[in-house]
């Protein structure tokens, strides 16, 4: 196998083969912490940092594992990594980790990054996946932060907890939008966004 | 008449291909048609039987609604009026106030004319932003994807405005109608091919986002006077007071005849029966998703009621007959269930879809006193629930007919 190149590497997963847009994996997590930026951006961080670090460790003992439980050692690198991270917010970051309560240990189960342990970093080499793993982080982040712009500017009328629009209840004149305060606004959000990359790339659109 | 056919005649070269306007020939299709019989003519032997087409069926439902929006028209002036006597307001101001006024016409709640133009003022600007905006989406598509603009939206345009509050803000009006045609119908395709209904799309976007414009005391068009919808009423209402709640306002006929707040369209269930006549006599709306409805709302609140005398739940009290003429039950069942799109298909599994939507409904309302509407919420599920509905009827009909000739 061609030793991939990095710009192919690097750019292809933030918009082309967004993991959110195109693959639609870690949809769970996209709902549920995207009400606030703040927490959308710590999750962003930490899933990116996660993907990075697990590829690039998968990728280093690639040759060693046995085929038959690579899906266990996979998975215990992963959790390693995200009991690290969950452990590391809840001694700096409190409040914050509080908020993002059990989705940062939902991590594990993000299927980006098992995906990307087990469609790339079996594969390739520690360099390679590394990037694969921290530019598959960003392209999450990328729709995690937009959805979470949208969601928290329209919603509460607020920017990283700063009032941006005044709000009616605070004296002010904007009417928050009550619906993406709620779960399925991100659905609706995701769905846009991939209708905008899809007009944008017709390459993306399934054949019927 | 001839001048316009003739100047059609004239602009039709412009939007054909080639033409300067080429690109926006769904609009001139919409218009030419609108006004004339489509000229195009079968030229060999032909298989149609009937020449009903979407647009004749569309224009049927509209005839049918025109009950309701009589009495949306009516009963909001006649709310408004009363609680302006009540309050001992002697006009109202801003633009509807010098429009009353210019007119010469008074605020007297026992005048026909007087309440009619009173409510009119509510409804028709809720109209004409529903019909500017939707129309709009509706031609921005059919530009970019080059279909002919459909019909569809007339009906939708019409529905909508009949389940808002009279004092909805109209930018909220613009806004959930390009929800309901945007992401209700359009990404999936158009009419035909969407399997939620629209303008509920539309009314459920709202009711989520702008809880506090759609919901409580918004049901009267007057400032200051708050007053809930009879099921808002009772929903809010302790166990002494029970029932009372609702029959100390209004009687059952009252009721029955639409004068009470609610929203625009929906108060009259009289209203409702004429529209339905109209859609079972012309075959446009399906009977049977009507009287599945009907069975499965009369069903579930008599089982409910049933329990009233166990239950801490005041809804637990409304007997069923009640539960017919309140809310948005009526209109529903009628208008919106039956959206020929969005329902099933199979004549059995219009029978299970309109008993699921009938006693989900009355199952919100009773049980779920957060959501006193909660024909909106049924239909919708219904909606999502009708292609597998007519899944399981086509499957079953397969097996029945294998099982048949094997035998």
């Amino acid at each position: 196998m061609a030793e991939p190149k990095f710009k192919d590497v690097f750019f292809t997963p933030l918009i082309a083969k967004n993991p959110i847009a195109y693959l639609i994996l870690g949809i769970c997590s996209a709902l549920a912490v995207t009400t606030k930026l703040e927490t959308a951006c710590v999750m962003a961080i930490a899933v990116t940092l996660v993907t990075g670090f697990s590829n690039a460790s998968v990728s280093l003992i690639r040759n060693y594992i046995p085929n038959s439980i690579r899906i266990i050692v996979q998975m215990t690198i992963i959790a390693s990594l995200v009991i690290l991270v969950d452990q590391l917010l809840r001694a700096y970051f409190f409040e914050i980790s509080k908020t993002l309560s059990v989705f940062v240990g939902l991590i594990i189960t993000n299927c980006i990054v098992m995906g990307r342990a087990e469609g790339f970093a079996m594969k390739n080499g520690v360099k390679m996946s590394f990037i694969d793993g921290i530019s598959n982080g960003l392209g999450y982040s990328i729709i995690l932060i937009a959805v979470a712009f949208i969601r928290e500017l329209f919603g509460s009328g607020k920017l990283f907890g700063v009032t941006i629009l005044e709000t009616v209840n605070n004296g002010g004149w904007y009417i928050p939008n009550g619906l993406l305060l709620l779960p399925p606004s991100a659905f609706f959000l995701i769905g846009l966004f991939i209708w905008l990359i899809r007009t944008i790339d017709p390459e993306q659109v399934e054949e019927n | 008449m001839k001048p316009l056919r003739s100047f059609l005649d004239r602009m039709e070269p412009h939007f054909k291909e080639g033409g300067k306007l080429e690109k926006l020939y769904p609009l001139y299709e919409m218009a030419d048609t609108f006004l004339y019989t489509d000229g195009k003519v079968t030229l060999e032997a032909s298989h149609i039987r009937d020449g009903l087409d979407l647009k004749r069926l569309m224009v049927t439902v509209v005839l049918a609604l025109i009950p309701c929006i009589y009495m949306a028209m009516y009963n909001t002036g006649y709310q408004a009026n009363v609680a302006m006597s009540e309050l001992g307001v002697q006009e109202i101001p801003g633009w509807r106030g010098s429009v009353i006024s210019t007119l010469g016409i008074g605020y007297d709640s026992a005048c026909l004319l007087d309440n009619i133009v009173h409510g009119a003022l509510y409804f028709l600007p809720v109209l004409i932003v529903c019909f500017a905006v939707g129309g709009f989406w509706e031609a921005v598509f059919s530009i970019v994807r080059k279909h002919e603009v459909n019909e569809g939206f007339l009906v939708t345009g019409m529905l909508f405005p009949l389940t808002l509050p009279p004092t909805i803000p109209l930018w909220q009006v613009a806004l959930g109608i390009s929800f309901g045609v945007v992401i209700g119908k359009e990404v999936f395709g158009g009419t035909g091919k969407n399997f939620l209904n629209p303008a509920l799309t539309a009314r459920a976007f709202l009711y989520f986002a702008y809880p506090a414009q759609i919901t409580g005391s918004v049901w009267t068009a007057v400032d200051g006077v708050s007053k809930a919808t009879p099921l808002g009423a009772l929903a809010s209402a302790t166990p002494e007071i029970g029932l009372k709640a609702v029959t100390e306002n209004i009687s059952w006929s009252t009721a029955f005849l639409g004068q009470m707040p609610g929203s625009m369209g929906e108060t009259s269930t009289l209203a409702c029966l004429i529209g339905a006549a109209i859609l079972i006599i012309t075959g446009i709306g399906s009977w049977r998703i009507m009287a599945g409805v009907l069975s499965g709302a009369i069903g579930f609140s008599t089982l409910l009621w049933g329990f009233s005398a166990h239950a801490e739940n005041v809804m637990f009290l409304m007997p069923p007959w009640w539960h017919l003429v309140l809310g948005g039950l009526a209109f529903g069942l009628v208008f919106m269930a039956t959206d020929p799109v969005s329902a099933s298909m199979t004549e059995t599994g219009k029978w299970i879809y309109g008993f699921l939507i009938g006693a989900m409904t009355i199952l919100i309302r009773v049980i779920n006193p957060a959501f006193p509407e909660g024909i909106m919420l049924a239909i919708l599920f219904g909606n999502v629930f009708a292609p597998l509905i007519d899944y399981f009827v086509i499957q079953a009909n397969i097996k029945r007919r294998i099982a048949r000739n094997e035998a």
